[in-house]
This record gives structure tokens, sequence and C-alpha cells, in this order.
């Protein structure tokens, strides 16, 4: 190896179906779904990797990779497109004696051990591509250098009352992680894993190797590999994480995410570039207009966008058209979904490429819908037609 | 396509001194998120034209910066792809004389090095003083279909005292055959054919035309090459009847400007098929628009954030907009900040520029207020 060895390799897990995005995920993988107007959920962990100071990323993708390879492409907007190192998609192979999909978060890290080896790194970051939050990975290294841990897993601190919903670590004072609960039903502590974890590397490989030999494993690092080094007494370190962190796998979650960008002092702000930018991959179009009759409030709206109606408390990403006469409240509207005249869309998401005919009304009021309105990738509503609350159109 | 770009960033640049004090007319802002020459790049890489040579003279450092390795134009290549081609020095000496007519075959005898070393047949040359889509492909056809040594691009129009003295005229035969050519003076009026300062022309041809320039001291593209040669040489006019903006004053700049706020401005710019105009990517995050925000026939790029009112304006990346101001046919460039209760009529804003609160800043559109880069007000 002639190149310069890196010091830290960040692995992306993105090969998550999302299941529970239903429509939004159909022809998509999770970390490619829209949020914020002009992002997918991945920018969020390679932005925070290049304003990190982590140059080498292995994006392991599985499920419906067209529009994820695409876009990530050669990395280019992350900053990402290196000679050496750089955002490589690494999907699963067909190997000598075996082909195999990933079966679990560890196995998919533990088929891609050569990509790994080729920098001959000292530690590695597993992320994931479930979230949006900002995070200084390089903080949380140096915290791991600093404990002299075998790995250290970032953690939020989650109401008690939530806490079952997560991992849960309990540690001794100094940060040392002693117990490690999957989903607790009496939660004794509230730091939750965050699924951040920062390996040395020769400790991940040893534990990956035994994980991958034991055939009663699910392969799953939060099932399998923390426990596992839990009972063998590695020294593990909770990094407490403050700060906005989301996860989006949900429509309800996904939906509360988007509004969180919204209002006179927003919990997570795209805006403030002095916490580290947020780079996404362009989408070539002109600036947006607005016309003469319209009325935006409390809004994000990016390029290409056309609006005429109005747009109240609502995220839209490019490309969409708001005819005049029409009204989007409390939604998130994705990329080039044309909105007809007269039309109400209250309270929903609509996905990419959908047409919605004059006078058509999508969803409900907030106030006193039962769910929120959902549209697959590229349907199209007939002017005139009705699409209830808690609705989910897809193909 | 089987031919090469050539891209003159500064020819114009002593039309609107007050936009080209620091930079080329080539690198100024134009519609919200674009340059100049993003227009001229972007007819050219989506015409297969992708091998681009930018000829600059001074005050390139804003281009350059602009340009980068070319990459949001797809034009980094490991072959071909975007050169600047900065002044050659031993070749380029009457820095002085920059007149529009004598400045194209100076800044010509600096680049022969990047059109000698060319493999492409073809040579499609323009400047960066207008905004249009145009096919590059259709043109070369013409061309070769023609059997023109020298296809001229024009623009048929009524033309203007504006003009005088910054455009060429050409008269051309039925067949497009030109007969004469003639600067723009004030004796002219009527529709004329006015060039757009687009040629198109072999690559050897071209070459031959600068040898012999350096060889005999010609000075002037059009005077000493194009008039002097119309008897006994084939060149044609190619109209371009499509939507064409030329900025060569400040109030045509402010103009060009706001007929982006025409629907079918927009639709002849950015709504051909198949034809983005590209330009530099700056990762902006979207506007956000605040309640209270009043926006109505505007045109908002990215990263801006708004609180106030604005009404028939351009509004470029970054902006802030204030609680209480009121911004109303104006020009509003990158990242300035337009604070709380400001009123500003026809102004043209450039970049960075500060307006305190409660100032009242108007200006005409025959006569825009014009704040300088960075100014603070």
């Amino acid at each position: 190896m002639n190149q310069k060895r890196k010091e830290c390799v960040a692995m992306l897990l993105a090969g998550g179906q999302g299941s529970r995005l239903y429509a939004l995920t159909k022809s998509t993988a999770k970390p490619a779904v829209t949020f914020g107007g002009k992002y997918r959920i991945i920018d969020f962990p390679l932005s925070n990797c290049i304003n990190s100071g982590i140059d080498t990323v292995g994006v392991l993708t599985q499920y419906q990779p067209l529009v994820l390879n695409d876009y990530v492409g050669n990395g280019l907007p992350w900053d990402l497109d290196r000679t050496y190192g750089g955002v490589k998609i690494l999907p699963p192979y067909q190997g000598q004696k075996k082909a195999d999909w990933y079966k679990g978060t560890a196995n998919a890290i533990y088929q891609n051990l050569a990509f790994i080896n080729q920098y001959d790194p000292e530690y590695v970051v597993i992320l994931s591509g479930d979230h949006i939050y900002r995070m200084d990975y390089a903080a949380m290294l140096r915290y791991h250098k600093k404990k002299d841990a075998a790995c250290t897993i970032a953690v939020l601190e989650v109401p008690l009352k939530e806490a079952s919903r997560f991992g849960i670590l309990t540690t001794h004072d100094d940060g040392q992680i002693y117990k490690f609960t999957e989903k607790p039903k009496e939660p004794d502590s509230t730091k939750a894993s965050m699924g951040i974890y920062i390996f040395n590397k020769k400790a991940l490989e040893q534990y990956l190797i035994a994980d991958e030999a034991d055939e009663n494993s699910s392969n799953d690092f939060g099932k399998n590999i923390i426990p596992t080094m839990l009972a063998a007494g590695e020294r593990m370190f909770a990094y407490p994480f403050e700060g906005y962190w989301k996860d989006v796998g949900t429509i309800d979650s996904l939906w509360e995410a988007n509004m969180d960008l919204l209002g006179e002092d927003p919990e997570f702000s795209m805006n403030d570039e002095t916490k580290g930018k947020i780079y996404s991959r362009s989408s070539v179009s002109p600036p947006q207009f607005v016309g003469n009759g319209a009325v935006i409030s409390n809004s994000i709206i990016t390029e290409g966008c056309k609006i005429d109606g109005t747009v109240i408390n609502s995220v839209l990403s490019h490309g969409v058209t708001v005819e005049a006469g029409a009204v989007v409240k409390d939604s998130v509207i994705m990329a080039n979904t044309y909105i007809g005249k007269d039309v109400k869309v209250d309270y929903s998401i609509l996905d990419e490429n959908i047409t919605i005919g004059n006078g058509a009304t999508i969803g409900e009021s907030k106030d006193t819908a039962k769910g929120i309105a959902v549209i697959g990738n590229g349907i199209n509503v007939d002017a005139g037609a009705t699409v209830e609350a808690g609705a989910m159109i897809q193909d | 396509m089987n031919a090469i770009g050539l891209i003159f960033s500064n020819i114009h640049d002593y039309v609107v001194p007050e936009l080209t004090r620091r930079r080329a007319i080539a690198s100024i802002p134009f519609g919200g998120r674009y340059r100049m020459i993003d227009f001229e790049l972007s007819n050219m890489v989506n015409s297969d034209i992708t091998k681009v040579g930018v000829i600059t003279n001074y005050n390139y450092q804003s281009l350059m910066d602009h340009i980068g390795t070319g990459k949001d134009w797809d034009l980094a290549r490991r072959s071909g792809g975007i050169k600047l081609l900065p002044p050659f020095v031993s070749a380029y000496d009457s820095a002085k004389s920059e007149s529009l007519n004598t400045a194209r075959l100076e800044l010509l005898k600096g680049a022969v090095n990047f059109i000698e070393r060319s493999k492409e047949e073809y040579v499609v040359m323009t400047d960066c003083d207008r905004v249009c889509t145009m096919d590059y492909q259709k043109l070369v056809d013409k061309h070769i279909e023609s059997r023109a040594d020298i296809t001229i691009v024009t623009h048929r129009k009524k033309v203007t005292e504006e003009g005088i003295g910054k455009e060429i005229l050409i008269d051309a035969d039925m067949l497009g055959r030109i007969e004469d050519i003639s600067e723009h003076t004030a004796a002219d009026d009527g529709y004329h054919n006015v060039s757009m300062n687009i040629f198109v022309m072999k690559r050897l041809y071209l070459l031959n035309i600068i040898r012999d320039a350096i060889a005999h001291g010609l000075k002037s593209f059009y005077h000493d090459i194009i008039a002097k040669n119309l008897m006994h040489s084939e060149y044609y006019i190619y109209n371009f009847d499509g939507y064409l903006a030329t900025v060569n004053s400040l109030p045509s700049f402010f103009a060009a400007n706001m007929d982006l706020l025409k629907p079918e401005t927009r639709a002849e710019l950015f709504e051909v098929p198949y034809h983005p105009v590209y330009t530099k990517v700056r990762s902006s995050a979207p506007t956000k628009y605040r309640a209270g925000a009043t926006v109505s026939n505007s045109l908002i790029a990215d990263g801006c954030v708004i609180e106030g009112t604005v009404e028939n304006s351009i509004i470029f990346r970054g902006v802030t907009v204030a609680k209480g101001a009121v911004i109303k046919n104006s020009i509003i460039m990158q990242d300035s900040i337009i604070s709380k209760d400001v009123t500003l009529n026809c102004v043209i804003a450039d970049k960075n520029s500060v307006i305190r609160e409660g100032r009242n800043l108007s200006g005409h559109e025959t006569l825009p207020f014009f704040i300088d880069k960075g100014a603070i007000i």
C-alpha cells in the first residue's frame, strides 16, 4: 500500500427497508427518503462525516438501492469524491464459496472487512442512515481515545417513559458501560444508544469473525456484538450526545422532524451553517418563483418551485408547483409534485412526482384528523377526488 | 460535438462599469443564482461541446472562483473540459485599447495555443453579455449545410439608442449571405439584424485569421476581417428568434432580470427539455419564510430567510429580509442583509451589502439605485 493509511473509516448502514414508512419506501431505501426540502436522510451522516474530517465512507446498501446509488454517486456533493478513500457503495456480493445477502448489521460489516482493511484504519465508525442530526464524530473519536476504549457508543438522554423503545446503556460515573439492554421493559437508565459506534478496528474484526462463526447469532450489533463484548469485559464507554437527534423511521416522526425545522426558534435549523453545513446533491433548478396571489407563511421552500397558492407551515422540495387557489397546510411535499388549482392539502405527506388534480382534497385539519394522509411516488389523484385523513395511497 | 467552445469573458466589461469594477462581465450575478457565463456554459454543455476555453483578460478572480474545476457544468474532464485562458503576455500587448472591436483579435492571439492543440473541426465563439438558450448543434449543422466560412448569429430587432456604439448591425441577402456589416450609429433606426457575437467557423479557418492578423497587424475582427473579406468569402448569418436579453447597461441588466418574472421568459430560459441551466452549487439550505412574510411576483433563490415584504424582485442566495422591510422592483444579490423596516424600490444591491435599519432607498427603472459590493448603508 503506497498511499497513507486512514486513521478512521466510517461504515454507513444504508440497507434498511424502513418498512414503517410504507408508501415512501416502496421503491426507495429509507436513507434516500426526502427530508427538509432539499435533503435526503443520508445527507446527514455523510455531511457529518466530512465535517468531522472523515473522508472514507463505505455505504452498505441492500434494499432498493437504485435511487440511493444514483444519489450518492461519486460523492461529489459531500466532497467525498476522492482519489484515495471517498465514498464507496458496498452492495452484497458473490464470493468464491458463497453468496449472501447481508444477514444483519454485523454481518454487513463482516462481509466488508476487506474494504476496511484496504485503508488499514485504527478506528471504525459505524453509522446508520435513519437519523436527522448534526454531530462531530471527531469529538467522539477523541473521547474514545481518551478513554482508551475498545468500543464507544453515542448515547442520548431520553425521558424514562420512552426508554423502553431504545437500547439502554447503564454506565458507571466515568461513562464506562456495564450493562446493555435492548428495549428493556423496566429501564434502569435513560441513556439510549443512538446506533453510532466507534470501534478499535482490531477488536471489531475479532468480534465480527467470532460472531460469524456462531450459527445461533442473528449477526446484529445491538443484539450480539455489543452484549458479547460487554460479557468479555472489554472497555466500553458511552459518549453523551447533546443536541437534536431524531429517528425518522415512521410517518409520524418523519412529519414531526420536518415540522421541527419551522417556527421562530426551530429545534433544528438548516440555515445555521456555523454548526456545520449539511450538503446535498443539487437539483439544477432555477430559483423558486412566487406568484402574485401567493401567500406563504412559516414554510421552507426550495429551488424550482412555483407557488401561486397558499403554503402554511409546510416543507416543499424542489420543483413543486402549487397552483392558484390551492392551500397547502401542515404538510410535507416532495420533489416535482404538482398541486392543481383549488386543491386542499392538509396534514399530509406527498412523495415525489405526484399530480393532484384541480379541486381535490387531501387529508384534513391536524386538529381533527385521525392521522397523516400519505401518497406514494408517482400517483395521480383525479380532479375533485378526496383522499381521507390517515390514508396511505400507493400503487 | 466536433467543436470546441471559446468564451470571451471580458469583452463587454465597460458597458456595465458598476457591476464590473471587481469582476468580468462573465461573472456578473444574474437571475437569483446564476452568473452571466452560466447561460453560455450551459448552452455549450447541453449542445455537447465539452471542451471550452474561457478567454480572460483582467479581473478574473471572481470568475475563477465561480468556475472552479468546472465540475458543476460537468466540465471537469480528463480530456477536454474547461480551461481558463488568461492573457498570454508575450502575444498580448494592447491592454490599453480594449474597445469592443479591437479586443477580440488581441485576445484570440493569446488563445492560439489552445486552439492549435485542439483536434475538433469547428469552433463556436461567444461572449457573455447576453442571456439566451440556444442549441449550438443546430447552429453548427446549419453552418455546415450553408458551406459558410463563418456564420454569425444575429437577432432581428428594432434598434434603440442604447445600442449605439455597442452593437454591430449586419445586412444579409435572402439566403443569409452577409452583404454589409457596420457599427450601430445614431443614424440607424428601424429593424436590423444585430450581431449576437456568436461565431462558428472551422478551427483551422480561425487559426488562419489569427495568424494573418498577427502578420499584418490587423486589429478589428469585424472591420479588418469580416468587412474586408465580404466579397470573396462566404459569411452567413444565422437568425436566432428565441428569448434574448442583452446586458449593455445597468438599466438593461435591471430589465433583463425583471424579465424573469414573466412566465414566458422563464419557460424559454429554464424550462426547455433537456436543457438545464447549470451554476456553481452552493449547498445553501432551502429558503425559509417566517410568519409575517409577504412575497409576490418574485424569484427567490435558496438560503434566504424572509420575514418582510418582497414584491416584483429578484432575491439571490442567502439574503436576509427582516421584519417590516419592504423590497419592491429590486435585485438583491447574494448574502445581502436587508434590516428591519428598510424600504427599497428599484435598487440593485450587489453582493454582501448591508442595509441598516429603517433606510429608505429608491431609484427608477431607467436609473436603478446601485449599491456597491459589500457596501454598508
